[in-house]
């Protein structure tokens, strides 16, 4: 373990109670919410923070999603240092007001517990919620387990709130999978977590500042698209925000968050690449392999927004065979969306790796060792042969 | 090397404190320094249905994400299921059966077809409604389980209700450390 500047507080947290602890910490001026399973767990353990004053915050109960969002934005506009959290179906109902948070640069942070968006109807993990707001103009970063649902919110905060960025952060998490299952999470002290995200220091504060302006008027064809092109920007600046946010916070924890985390990979035949929990069943699949004598590693992304095409090719360009694995299916497209994002980085690499991809785990379908390895041997398959027989297949489905 | 865990399934049902048990396990666990998971299987949630918890332990991190589907150890809190769930089911080789129940091991390990050196029994109701009042057998069973498999010890179990509880009731936290200990000391296997 590295050393680390601040004592790490060992704590049984479930991704939820984890998720909640770090808002507590914080102490954000405003949060609004409603509930959904699976993260229900997490607003009703603020909610009582709250009550019982352990922080100051504005917890403003809402009729929807939609309200849910519309508040934050109007806070953040104000000056407030905001936060939410939400799933599936009630993020899709924030959909329209998750664009405008973007484009109006207000650094509102989200947590999502991934579940499927029904129907029929589901409550249980897969990526189709968050997957489909990847174009909405937000940081998106995907946690394993309870302790970097901690990390990462934390991270992402001051990330977003750089005022080279100013874009909001939302930190995902599976549902049920890590929302609902406890583990040992390290925790960092109250007093270093306020010094790390440190006082909220909005760009423009609608109420605070003393000079009055208007937030979100009419923008048509005379200036809409450079206040587009701005916001794209401050996407293409929040890779050195989040690095930098990250080493600050590995001082404080020991802990290093990049962009892509890769595990035996270098020199691999086979790497799988994975996102959220199923990354931690994956290691523990390459152990296994490697003691059989295989050549296989992981890549584990962490960033899906920014996408981390540079770190994507470093980590994959030298191997024969990269084997993506989507919780999430796109309807109509070659692949799902991480296959199609890595594809689309490793084009420029001279002698680029097969890609296959694998649909897994819709609707909460657990995905053991077993499934993972059956995804490995394919690969291997490839590797050795060079042949892809298909591009895009199913894991773990009748 | 993969690392070592030790899994262990609890099958009882909706009401009996089958989630509560899973996680509390663990919780214990990390009071000996040991890595840990305990989470369970969501389902409609009905009092008396069918319920499954999953509690993992190491030395080591753990990074498994999945259901427990080749348990070292299985934990049944409601006799009347079996039969009806298949409770053994990609039960390790070797791998121990702990009930509730006051019938014999060997009777039971009959009726799961397993080997009767692999059943453990504790009336955990009985000692549910003598301790606490109430017939509510995780805590029992969580004592059962320390004798079982070891690896986690008493001390662990009672630090942790004290933890939990204290804040609620010290009768609390007197009537379960009192219930897990004696089911600590009145589980048994089936005589040799």
């Amino acid at each position: 373990m590295a050393k680390t500047s601040v004592p790490q507080i060992k704590m049984p947290l479930t991704g939820n109670d984890a998720g909640a602890y770090a808002m507590k910490q914080v102490n954000p001026d405003v949060v609004a919410a409603y509930p959904i399973t699976p993260q229900t767990e997490l607003m009703q353990e603020f909610a009582q923070y709250v009550h019982d004053g352990d922080v100051d915050t504005a917890f403003i109960t809402v009729e929807s999603e939609h309200s849910a969002m519309s508040a934050c934005i109007g806070a953040a506009a104000a000056g407030a240092r905001t936060m939410t959290a939400t799933s599936a179906n009630g993020f899709a109902l924030m959909w329209e007001v998750l664009y405008i948070a973007a484009s109006l640069r207000l650094p509102i942070t989200m947590a999502v517990v991934n579940r499927a968006l029904s129907g029929p109807i589901n409550i249980h993990c897969d990526h189709s919620d968050s997957m489909g707001a990847r174009d909405a103009g937000w940081i998106q970063m995907y946690a394993e387990n309870p302790q970097e649902a901690y990390d990462l919110w934390l991270i992402g905060i001051k990330a977003a709130e750089n005022h080279d960025v100013l874009l909001p952060a939302m930190i995902m998490y599976d549902g049920f999978i890590i929302s609902h299952t406890m583990e040992v999470v390290e925790t960092l002290p109250d007093d270093a977590v306020k010094d790390y995200v440190g006082p909220y220091k909005p760009a423009y504060a609608m109420l605070l500042d003393e000079k009055p302006f208007t937030v979100g008027p009419l923008d048509f064809h005379d200036y809409y698209f450079e206040h587009k092109r701005q916001e794209i920007e401050g996407m293409e600046r929040a890779p050195a925000a989040l690095a930098a946010a990250a080493a600050e916070y590995e001082k404080l924890s020991g802990r290093h968050y990049g962009p892509v985390e890769t595990y035996r990979a270098d020199d691999a035949d086979v790497i799988m690449v994975a996102l959220g929990s199923t990354a931690g069943t994956a290691r523990y699949v390459v152990d296994v392999l490697r003691d059989q004598g295989k050549s296989v590693g992981l890549m584990k992304l962490r960033t899906f927004r920014p996408f981390p095409h540079g770190e994507v090719t470093d980590a994959l360009g030298k191997t024969k065979c990269v084997v993506v694995c989507d919780r999430v299916a796109s309807f109509g497209a070659f692949g799902s969306p991480t296959f199609m994002e890595l594809r689309s980085a490793l084009y420029e690499v001279a002698e680029r790796p097969l890609v296959i991809n694998y649909i897994y785990g819709l609707g909460g379908r657990d995905t053991g060792p077993d499934l993972l390895e059956q995804a490995f041997e394919e690969g291997l398959r490839v590797a050795r042969t060079g042949e892809i027989e298909q591009h895009v297949s199913y894991l773990g489905v009748r | 090397m993969p690392v070592k865990i030790l899994e262990i399934r609890w099958h009882g049902r909706g009401g009996q404190g089958v989630k509560t048990a899973a996680m509390l396990f663990a919780e214990a666990a990390i009071e000996g320094g040991k890595h840990v998971q305990g989470f369970s299987d969501y389902g409609p949630e009905r009092s008396g249905a069918p319920i499954q918890g999953f509690t993992r332990l190491s030395d080591n991190p753990i990074h498994l994400h999945n259901f427990i589907t080749d348990p070292d150890v299985v934990v049944v809190l409601d006799p009347t299921l079996l039969g009806t769930v298949g409770v053994t089911e990609g039960l390790k080789k070797g791998g121990k059966v702990l009930v509730n129940s006051s019938h014999d091991p060997a009777e039971l390990a009959a009726k799961l077809g397993v080997d009767k050196g692999q059943v453990f029994v504790v009336d955990a109701k009985k000692i549910s409604l003598e301790t606490m009042g109430r017939d509510m057998p995780n805590s029992p069973m969580m004592g059962a389980l320390v004798k079982v498999v070891g690896l986690v010890e008493l001390p662990w179990i009672n630090q942790t209700f004290e933890k939990k509880f204290s804040a609620k009731s010290e009768k609390v936290v007197a009537d379960n450390v009192a219930a897990v200990k004696r089911a600590y000391d009145e589980v048994h296997g089936a005589a040799s």
